[in-house]
């Protein structure tokens, strides 16, 4: 995949290049209204769906709080079950692991079932840099690598194409990776569907070695659950000898039943479906069915610093349905490579500022990526108060205060540039915070009006390129108040 | 009862005949109301843009004037949802820092006092028919913090459906965002005005003649892009509509 997340441009200019892409606006915005109308039919359908997402709410704010207790059990049943447990803090940590876990069977090849952690990782270009290929298998994956692009969207990664792009990307690309494009390809869904199908399972039937993430990790019995639509995901982790399973800490709950609440939610949420066609649970290793060797690679990677933060931790409940992207009208326009982080759309807003800190551009720029609109908030089916992390995040970039960073209490420095803008506020917060002086101002500037100009300098200047500011008018309302008592002495 | 306008720091400055009009409506439905005049900002700003600190004091002055009425009116869904939204969770933030409950003592009594105004004519006083007159064909524009917020629902519809001469027309996307959102109106300017653009051009669908909504903040923004994409509609907050009768009709 080419381009790094970071160093990505601050949001506001890789929006704007997003904005002016007709083609790339009108595809974002077909696939994001259909599947908006679809879900909220799907979550229509079930009277209870408050009670759902209170549940779902109730059990991962639960773990999260005794997350040390219900990983160990995890770890305990996991190991019971035959399988092995390593812990990864960060990164680099996990890449190595699994790096090392791939170079001791021997294999150059792996296949990958879609996984957001293994994105966050960058594992595909860890193995890369020590001579192993992965290979995507679900669909929207294959198509974002074979393209040497980058994910847009968590359930959708190549939301961003349309049909007959990814036809262009099958017939020039497919060849270079394995079994070429069947001749005269056409972009109908059945054909492409088919051509991804062939180049695949030669992919499949080779495979020694399995990669992949986890919806949920069952603590009482160290099962790990995967739902997916195509089916490949199955493929992955039934073929190979050796599966390699890498999760966030997260991703666990304590119990089966535990289970019933998610997969409700999650499927009516995600792909508008009442069930997922696939939903794949492993436990450990069993003789004679399955992979012979598995692993369980427990990454934190900023996950437990921002347990730390009282209003931020409410992130790690999610997930992943990607229902807030769908509904979010500045990931509609902005599209999800602005947001610079394998997170697009309001989660990825508050998510990766979290995970890797504020310290960098992008990341300062995400919590301000919003007009805090609320409809994110509406459909997350855990209930993760978006906005309100945001204005959060939005605090700890303009005024700095107390984290966590690696695992370490720290007192944060605001973000750059962000001086002249503190400077204002603190300017109005006086004005406004005494009448007498609000009065003087205003009165000031209705006796000026005529000189006021339509557009504005300096930061203004952003908002009067596209629109006009209003008129001053020649007295405001609490001096009318004041010279009419109150409107008693005009004429109504 | 006691009543007070909170007309909010946007309408004194910019948009003065809302607050007349309020004052219009509500008198004529035998309202006794008072401004209070030490009244300035709820302090949203701040708080949306990271400044919660700078707030504070804005809230604690808010408090100051306003408690001891008995019901705050404010034309304005999106402070309204300051108030009795926000408030008690910066009380919450302060006590969490350790500085005890005296911002939520100070705060408590106006938060459940404060209602927008289309929530205080139809759950207070309990009217939808407010005796207006307009004759023209108006879209409502449902504004994100008086319909996710507060949960304004019909009430807003309601009290437009019972004026006279007015043909209200559904908006398409109405409860998408105009992409306002304060300072995200320039942080993010490109992609605010790319919202504003769709919203004006689902209005503009409508054949309507006005847009309406309940908050001039919204308005500002969408009146300025009407005007820069030269559309031939109007923006109106919806206290002007409701105070327009036969004998003085508003623009
Ligand atoms: S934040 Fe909520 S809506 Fe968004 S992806 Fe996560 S669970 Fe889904």
């Amino acid at each position: 995949m080419s381009g790094t997340f970071l160093g990505m441009p601050a949001f506001p200019k890789a929006a704007r290049e997003a904005v002016g892409d007709e083609r790339l606006r009108a595809n974002l915005r077909h696939a994001t209204h259909t599947i908006r109308d679809k879900r909220a039919r799907a979550v229509g359908e079930l009277e209870d769906w408050e009670a759902l997402r209170e549940a779902g709410k109730q059990i991962k704010d639960h773990t999260l709080r005794h997350l040390d207790r219900y990983l160990v059990q995890l770890e305990e049943a996991v190991t019971a079950a035959g399988g092995i447990v390593h812990w990864a803090c960060d990164a680099a940590e996990a890449n190595r692991i699994v790096a090392d876990l791939v170079k001791a069977t021997g294999e150059t090849e792996v296949v990958k079932v879609k996984s957001m952690a293994t994105q966050e990782i960058g594992l595909n270009e860890a193995l890369e840099a020590e001579g192993i290929r992965a290979y995507e298998t679900d669909l929207a994956e294959l198509i974002v690598q074979l393209a040497d692009d980058r994910p847009s969207h968590i359930l959708v990664p190549a939301i961003h194409r349309n049909r007959g792009e990814i036809r262009d990307i099958f017939h020039d690309t497919m060849k270079n990776w394995g079994r070429p494009a069947p001749e005269g390809l056409t972009d109908e869904p059945a054909e492409l569907a088919e051509a991804a199908r062939l180049h695949l399972r030669e992919k499949f039937l080779r495979a020694k070695v399995a990669i992949s993430g986890a919806n949920f990790m069952v603590a009482e019995s160290g099962t790990l659950v995967v739902v997916e639509s195509e089916g490949n995901g199955r493929m992955c982790l039934t073929l190979p000898e050796t599966l390699i399973s890498v999760v966030g800490v997260e991703k666990v709950v304590p119990t089966w039943r535990d289970l019933e609440v998610f997969l409700q939610t999650l499927p009516r949420s995600s792909t508008a479906e009442r069930m997922n066609p696939y939903t794949s649970t492993w436990t450990g290793t069993i003789d004679g069915d399955g992979p012979t060797a598995f692993h369980l690679v427990l990454l934190d990677n900023g996950r437990t610093d921002t347990l730390a933060d009282e209003v931020g931790r409410q992130a790690l409940r999610c997930i992943r349905c990607s229902a807030c992207l769908n509904v979010c009208p500045v990931y509609e326009r902005a599209g999800g490579h602005a947001y610079g982080s394998v997170y697009p759309g309001p989660i990825g807003a508050i998510l990766s500022p979290q995970l890797r800190g504020t310290t960098s551009e992008i990341d300062a720029s995400l919590p301000y990526a919003s007009s805090l609109c609320g409809a994110c908030y509406d459909v997350c089916p855990v209930a993760i108060d978006i906005p309100e992390v945001l204005v959060h995040l939005r605090e700890r970039v303009a005024q700095g205060g107390p984290a966590v960073t690696r695992g370490e209490k720290v007192v944060l420095r605001p973000a750059r540039g962000h001086a002249a803008e503190r400077a204002a506020m603190r300017a109005a917060r006086w004005v406004l915070g005494s009448p007498g002086v609000l009065r003087t101002g205003q009165r000031f500037a209705a006796r000026t009006r005529r000189l006021h100009p339509r557009t504005l300098p300096g930061p203004g200047r952003a908002w009067s390129a596209s629109r006009d500011l209003p008129s001053m008018p020649a007295e405001p309302f609490r001096d009318w108040w004041q010279r009419t008592n109150g409107g008693k002495g005009e004429a109504q | 009862m006691r009543v007070a306008l909170f007309l909010t720091c946007l309408n004194d400055t910019l948009y003065p005949d809302t607050g007349k009009a309020v004052v219009k409506l509500l008198t004529r439905l035998g309202v006794d109301v008072d401004f209070p005049m030490a009244q300035t900002c709820c302090g949203q700003a701040h708080y949306n843009t990271g400044y919660r600190h700078e707030a504070e004091p804005l809230a604690l002055h808010f408090a100051d004037v306003f408690t001891g009425y008995d019901a705050i009116v404010t034309p304005s869904g999106s402070c309204a949802a300051m108030v009795r939204e926000l408030y008690p969770r910066m009380g919450e933030r302060a006590e969490a820092e350790g500085r005890g409950g005296t911002l939520s003592a100070h705060l408590a009594p106006v938060v459940p006092a404060t209602y927008e105004l289309t929530e205080f004519l139809v759950d207070v006083l309990g009217v939808t028919d407010v005796g207006a007159y307009y004759p023209r064909t108006v879209t409502y524009h449902p504004t994100c913090h008086g319909l996710r917020s507060l949960g304004l629902g019909e009430r807003p519809y309601q009290l437009l459906r019972a004026v006279k001469g007015l043909e209200l027309v559904e908006l398409p996307g109405a409860d998408e965002c105009c992409g306002f959102g304060g300072t995200f109106a320039v942080k993010n300017a490109d992609v605010s005005a790319a919202m504003g653009a769709d919203k004006i051009r689902n209005a503009e669908s409508t054949g309507a003649q006005a847009l309406c909504a309940a908050d001039n903040s919204c308005l500002m923004h969408l009146g300025g892009t009407m005007s820069r994409l030269k559309v031939d509609m109007r923006p109106v907050h919806i206290a002007e509509i409701l105070a327009s009768t036969e004998e003085r009709s508003a623009r």
